[in-house]
């Protein structure tokens, strides 16, 4: 439990991926099976085990600690499961339990039933350290969350293992805890697993962005045009009584989306933009991504959101057709499957991406700037005969993007950065204009934290430690007057309305695109020009 | 005699009214009785300062030579007379000349601890208990979720995480008087041997440890070599925690920020800084050694000068020891 409790410990302090991967990749090569593989499904949040009311570990501590000093130390600590780890007294030495192992215990709460639960809770408690317990705590709360996707863990591994991160994502959902037979390959002591679920994931092919200029290289007539629908990628899979959703990094969210699921109604794996939309007739009427964001990161969905909201695929590939691999196939003979696949499907839950008509990039250039949808954020542009292959290979699938948005704000506020960042106020938040013309006062409407280069970081951290008025902790506000201030032009792919921010407005993906030393503040935006910008 | 006839809080501190003097006044006094180099407890402007000699120095290096009008050094174990008050001086344990002050008239004996710690520390004497009526005790970490680990097991930490990245800078961020010569001192003492930079301001505080005899190893200061820009890739970096938010850290690649404090028990704590490796390091007692520090010398009262008064309070009430808080204003607890 030792080096489980110290990874988790190291994996919440640290910000930086590389060091992350680094991190997990040292814990797999040193950890013994079958830990290593429950520790990687509790950071991942795929282990199910018995969960554990806070309310009977708060019984616990009780009959061992003074209420008083504990309701002391919980006001100073502010975390339940740290509270009680600190506070737990021992370890006891002449338990003879010296540092239970991660796997004793998962499986052991694996088989427990839940009035075992506080026994056995209360016995490894005795047996750990306080960092130990921690990890315990909040393994059985379930409240570890520790900034560590399942993407990152499958790369951690494939630098581990030396394998391709497509060949694990294409296996992960056949596999489950401790992943002995995933073990094994990785360390080159068996042959790759079979992948024997059904409905697996397919790892997806990416585009890479792209420009008039670097277009001009190509010959428009060995490329077929699509819009860029701004919802979010999909895999969607029936096969074998088993229907899966998965996101662009293999990731299973099929919870999240029961009336896309209950409409799958067929055999193969299509690749598609999920969006919201409302049937309407033959077609379908798209929902902005502000919509969609109601139905995404949930666990369970009510109805009514469902209705409110209903979620459709919007088709452009199509991977397996049956019993039939089509990846091998070109684009165009894949297009031309899919078409048809896609006219056997319920017509108020998929519908086909389509093409759009071109002869030269100056067509596509002039379209892309006039989607007839608000719901498009560019054109996608895919070789007539590339074939479906995972990953971003440069070349065979364009993506071009609508120009963003820009705006003149100004910057209210610095934070201090972290690791390589963190004697540098790197992250800025920003407002602009309203009220009265004569009497106007700044709201903030964002937060960025890249988009310069290092030489303007510099510069900006400059300004803001000549220019701070206070502090807070790791905050500084900064002058921010009239005739005074730091204009920044902020890039945005979009705005949303937001109940939660003071301005009403919330930007999509913001950054800092150039500094505007030369601009007095009060010729920066109002916030009437962003409404004006709202759907 | 009634205990606070002998020693009693004021705002310029512990003042003893038949002795005349105070001890670690936080405004300057005609007489004062230091019990440690930090700066809350040792200040400048004094009329008589007595103290240890290592404190004596430590305060010359820090303020300058005429930072009182007279000085006089005490050694540990010496008895004095102090207008028909005993005082004597014994180890507190907690930084290179650190002592607790025993106080004593008319059979009643006061002891004053400044601040201590009871576990083993390469740097300074340990702790010694003495007999007393009133105890005076610090409760930095008094709050029973205080509980250090063992030093060596933190320096583990921070040596396998320099294994780990070699590529990196390790800035450990330690208070300049104690903890960064005790943060050396264990890397050597588990095996680390090559140099370890310091900032520059700890160069004369190392320098004179290593004078009185503590063993630092190599150390160099952490200034830029233009001609070797990867010089600190691998290395070990100390200096004081306010350094490490500034522009002198941006000389360091790839930095892994450190910082050695017992407040690093505290994930929040260590979170809110920006800290990426915690080292639970403290120079003060843990709640387990304040409690059975009280409990070996049962003394028939308990004064607690700062930190968490409240929790060791209550502790003492739960085992039937008269405790009271002194309300002391003036000393610190964030430099830990």
């Amino acid at each position: 439990m030792k080096a489980f409790a110290e990874l988790l410990d190291r994996l919440v302090l640290t910000p930086s991926r590389n060091a992350k991967l680094k991190l997990l990749a040292d814990y797999v090569a040193e950890t013994p099976d079958p830990d290593r593989g429950y520790a990687i499904a509790a950071i991942t949040r795929d282990l199910d085990i018995m969960s554990v009311k806070p309310a009977m570990i708060r019984a616990l501590v009780a009959e061992r600690v003074d209420e008083i000093l504990f309701g002391y130390s919980y006001d100073f600590v502010g975390d339940l499961a740290e509270t009680v780890s600190l506070i737990w007294p021992g370890p006891v030495e002449e338990s003879g339990n010296v540092d239970p192992r991660l796997s004793a215990i998962v499986e052991a709460l694996q088989q427990a039933s839940r009035s075992d639960g506080p026994k056995l809770v209360e016995n490894w408690l005795d047996a750990l350290d306080p960092s130990g317990r921690y990890a315990l705590l909040k393994l059985i709360t379930g409240g570890m969350r520790i900034g560590v996707s399942s993407r990152l863990m499958k790369q951690a591994l494939s630098d581990y293992g030396g394998k391709d991160v497509t060949e694990i994502e294409e296996l992960w959902h056949g596999l489950t805890p401790p992943y002995l037979p995933l073990f094994q390959w990785l360390d080159g002591k068996a042959e790759k697993p079979e992948n024997l679920a059904a409905a697996p994931f397919r790892p997806v092919m990416l585009a890479t962005p792209t420009d008039a200029e670097d277009l001009a290289r190509h010959d428009p007539a060995d490329y077929l045009a699509e819009w860029k629908w701004d919802g979010i990628r999909v895999q969607v899979t029936a096969e074998k009584d088993q229907r899966r959703i998965y996101s662009r990094t293999g990731d299973d969210i099929s919870a999240a989306f029961p009336d896309l699921l209950a409409a799958m109604d067929f055999a193969g794996a299509l690749d598609g933009e999920l969006l919201v939309g409302h049937g309407e007739g033959d077609a379908i009427v798209t929902g902005t991504f502000s919509d969609l964001q109601q139905r995404l990161n949930r666990k369970t969905v009510p109805a009514k959101l469902q209705a409110k909201y209903p979620v459709i695929l919007r088709a452009y590939d199509l991977l397996q057709a049956g019993p039939d691999d089509l990846r091998s196939l070109v684009f165009e003979a894949r297009r031309e499957r899919l078409e048809r696949f896609v006219e056997s499907l319920p017509g108020d839950r998929f519908d086909l991406s389509p093409l759009v008509p071109f002869d030269t990039w100056e067509d596509v250039a002039e379209k892309r700037n006039n989607p007839p949808d608000p719901v498009i954020e560019g054109v996608m542009l895919k070789r007539r005969d590339s074939i479906y292959v995972p990953g971003r290979p440069k070349g065979p699938w364009f993506k071009w993007k609508r120009d963003p948005y820009l705006v003149d704000a100004v910057l209210m506020y610095a934070q201090r950065g972290h690791g390589k960042r963190s004697s540098f106020y790197s992250d800025y938040t920003f407002g602009v204009w309203t009220g009265p013309a004569d009497d106007s006062v700044l709201v903030p409407v964002g937060k960025a934290y890249f988009g310069f280069t290092d030489e303007e970081l510099k510069l900006i951290d400059k300004f803001v430690r000549d220019n701070t008025v206070e502090r807070f902790g790791p905050v500084r506000s900064v002058r921010a007057e009239p005739d005074h201030g730091l204009v920044l032009e902020v890039a945005f792919e979009g705005l949303n309305r937001s109940t939660r921010h003071k301005s009403g407005v919330a930007m999509r993906f913001p950054r800092i695109a150039r500094l505007r030393w030369d601009k007095p503040p009060h010729e920066a935006d109002r916030l009437e020009t962003l409404e004006a910008m709202l759907d | 005699m009634r205990f606070e006839d002998l020693l009693r809080p004021t705002e310029k501190g512990l003042y003893c009214p038949p002795g005349d003097f105070h001890i670690d006044p936080v405004r300057p006094v005609e007489r004062a009785l230091v019990t440690h180099g930090h700066a809350d407890h040792a200040r400048p402007g004094h009329a008589h300062v007595m103290a240890t000699r290592e404190t004596l120095d430590i305060m010359g290096i820090r303020y300058g030579e005429g930072f009182a009008g007279q000085t006089q050094a005490a050694a540990y174990g010496e008895v004095m007379s102090l207008n028909g008050v005993t005082v004597s001086w014994h180890p507190a344990g907690h930084v290179l000349g650190a002592a607790q002050i025993a106080v004593e008239k008319d059979g009643v004996r006061i002891v004053a601890s400044g601040d201590y710690k009871r576990r083993r520390d390469p740097t300074c004497a340990a702790f010694e208990p003495v007999e007393c009526d009133v105890f005076i005790t610090e409760a930095t970490f008094g709050l029973p979720v205080f509980r250090h680990p063992d030093d060596r097991e933190e320096i583990a930490r921070l040596l396998k995480s320099v294994e780990q990245f070699p590529q990196s800078a390790h800035l450990v961020g330690a208070y300049a008087l104690g903890k960064a010569q005790r943060v050396i001192a264990l890397l050597r003492e588990a095996g680390y041997d090559r140099v370890i930079y310091i900032h520059g301001a700890m160069q004369k505080l190392c320098d004179y440890y290593i004078s009185r005899g503590v063993d630092l190893g190599p150390l160099a200061p952490a200034t830029i070599d233009r001609a070797a820009r990867d010089q600190f890739a691998g290395a070990i970096v100390i200096g004081p925690p306010a350094a490490f938010v500034d522009r002198w850290a941006r000389r360091f690649p790839d930095p892994v920020s450190c910082f050695a404090s017992g407040w690093m028990r505290v994930r929040q704590r260590a979170k809110q800084r920006g800290v990426e490796l915690p080292l639970i390091l403290s120079d003060h007692c843990d709640w387990d050694e304040l409690t059975e520090t009280i409990l070996e010398l049962r003394p028939q009262e308990v004064w607690v000068t700062h930190g968490r008064e409240e929790a060791l309070v209550r502790w003492c009430e739960l085992n039937q020891i008269r405790a009271k808080p002194l309300n002391i204003v003036g000393y610190e607890d964030e430099t830990e």
